[in-house]
């Protein structure tokens, strides 16, 4: 029971993260690698301000702000420039941002792993099992933001234009929707979700170091692709199936230290039976 | 005053030069169709007024302004608007939805309920389907719906990019009564079509492009009768 509760928020962190690649995907048709990092940019945002004897709510706010100013700032000077350019040369710039970001905190803050200090929530008991606040914290958190995401896209003129802008961006500019501002605002969300998805990697592993989103980044992106990159709920469905799969695994003592290999062995049968991916919907290609 | 006016628009792919700096012009009221054989640059023209591929040389001019360096996007609300070929209406969008995204430059939500209502009676194979999956509908409603959505945003200058592309001779005759519909309703019309005898009957002036020269101009009746006109292009 517990073991499941940990997987569904291990899951909501992955989702979290999965939702920034596969929305970038979906509208820029692009793989942002540096989307890791970002969390890394979020949860040194976090670091510093506990540190400065900040509030945990105000490092939070921090941590949105940032990694959203330097998502939109990766995609203005690294991105933008490319766009037409082949899908190759923006996937190694995209490699090179991500190690920018890396050297540049290894500048600023070191190599050495350092202790982030977030008051422990404690656990509760719930039906007969010990559970930690903090998972529940993310679950729940987790899950409001995701129902907002989904409502965001479904209900709003810009969601709408998000939709028509990741099928057919020549068709979305005849209606008049500016196609650089969606991509710069799908940037934008996808980096506030990532400043989310670190404040609560942090509550369940307490320490910052420069490579810190490679990982989880990795790990979201798997989920992003097991459920059908480009698909919102199949990321959603993706991190959380992979959170759960890996605690799990965890949990199991021969398959613990499988457990990465386990989770890249689940993607390459799910790409194997489904290249499209759980959710995944097929493109008609166009005449 | 012309509504639209092209001068010397030259349009590359690569090296390859596509349109060859034609000059040609629109004015308010009218229906002015471009006629010519696949690879003439018909789509390649239509696609560098609007801004979505660029443009090498020459001035293009909307009612007075020089649209060029104007980001494709605020065409839209300035009154153009094209139905590109191949329709490309969203696939994953019902046709309301569609036809929603047809209005994303008005604001008044009234008044886009109220448009749809109207295209829906219009075009009753629309309203029939109004919850319907776009991308599972025929392609003359994919047409249709094409033409429907342009309209959502009340345009003063209706582009059309081949409207006639894949459709049964009924369904042709359709599409080009609509066209007339809007021209009678006081939009300005800009046609690209294969099918020159129909474009020709509608038009009141017509553009001959040939390898990205406008090789023949003049009144659309008077190109029906064209003997090179009739030779190349009207089978006759």
């Amino acid at each position: 029971m517990s073991i499941l509760f940990d997987g569904l928020s291990l899951g909501a962190i992955y989702a979290l993260i999965a939702l920034g690649y596969t929305m970038v995907y979906g509208i820029a048709k692009m793989l942002n690698f540096a989307h890791g990092d970002i969390i890394m940019v979020g949860a040194y945002a976090v670091f510093v301000t506990l540190m400065g004897g900040g509030h945990i709510a105000l490092a939070i706010g921090l941590s949105v702000i940032i990694c959203v100013v330097m998502g939109v700032v990766v995609e203005k000077f690294a991105y933008k420039p490319l766009r037409g350019a082949s899908p190759l040369a923006v996937l190694i710039t995209a490699i090179g941002v991500s190690y920018l970001l890396q050297s540049i905190s290894q500048l600023v803050f070191g190599a050495e792993p350092k202790t982030v200090t977030i008051a422990s929530l404690g656990t509760v008991s719930l039906f007969g099992a010990t559970i930690s606040v903090s998972s529940i914290v993310t679950l729940v958190i987790g899950a409001v933001i995701m129902a907002g995401l989904t409502l965001f896209v479904k209900k709003t003129r810009t969601g709408r234009a998000m939709v028509a802008v990741s099928e057919d961006k020549g068709a979305a500019m005849l209606m008049g929707i500016n196609v650089n501002r969606i991509i710069t605002i799908t940037f934008a969300i996808g980096s506030a979700l990532a400043a989310a998805a670190s404040l609560f990697y942090l509550m369940q592993i307490p320490s910052v170091e420069p490579t810190l989103g490679s990982m989880p980044g990795i790990k979201a992106f798997t989920a992003a692709v097991i459920g059908g990159i480009g698909s919102i709920p199949g990321a959603m469905l993706g991190g959380v199936m992979l959170g759960v799969i890996e605690k799990i695994c965890l949990s199991v003592p021969v398959l613990a230290p499988y457990t990465t290999a386990v989770e890249f062995g689940l993607l390459i049968v799910i790409l194997l039976v489904r290249p499209i991916g759980l959710l995944g919907k097929k493109r008609r290609e166009k005449v | 005053m012309a509504l639209l006016e092209v001068k010397n628009l030259q349009v590359n792919y690569g090296v390859i030069r596509a349109i060859k700096g034609i000059s040609f012009e629109v004015n308010e009221g009218e229906i002015v169709s471009l006629i010519g054989a696949n690879g003439a640059g018909k789509t390649t023209t239509m696609q560098s007024i609007m801004g979505l591929i660029p443009i090498k040389d020459g001035t293009v001019t909307y009612d007075g302004k020089v649209i060029n360096k104007i980001p494709g996007h605020k065409l839209i609300s300035m009154g153009m608007s094209q139905v590109p070929e191949g329709r490309r209406v969203f696939q994953e969008l019902t046709v309301y939805e569609n036809l929603v995204m047809g209005a994303y430059t008005q604001k008044d939500k009234k008044k886009i309920k109220e448009d749809i209502e109207e295209i829906c009676t219009r075009f009753p194979r629309l309203g029939e389907r109004k919850n319907q999956i776009a991308g599972t509908l025929s392609g003359g409603e994919q047409q249709m719906l094409a033409m429907g959505r342009a309209m959502m945003s009340h345009p003063k200058l209706l582009m059309l990019d081949e409207p006639s592309m894949g459709l049964s001779p009924l369904l042709v005759d359709q599409v080009f009564d609509i066209i007339k519909d809007y021209h009678k309703m006081g939009t300005t019309v800009l046609l690209v079509e294969q099918n020159a005898k129909k474009a020709l009957s509608i038009s009141d002036r017509a553009y001959v492009l040939e390898t990205g020269d406008i090789t023949i101009s003049g009144k659309g009746e008077d190109l029906l009768n064209n003997e090179q006109v009739k030779k190349a292009y009207l089978g006759e």
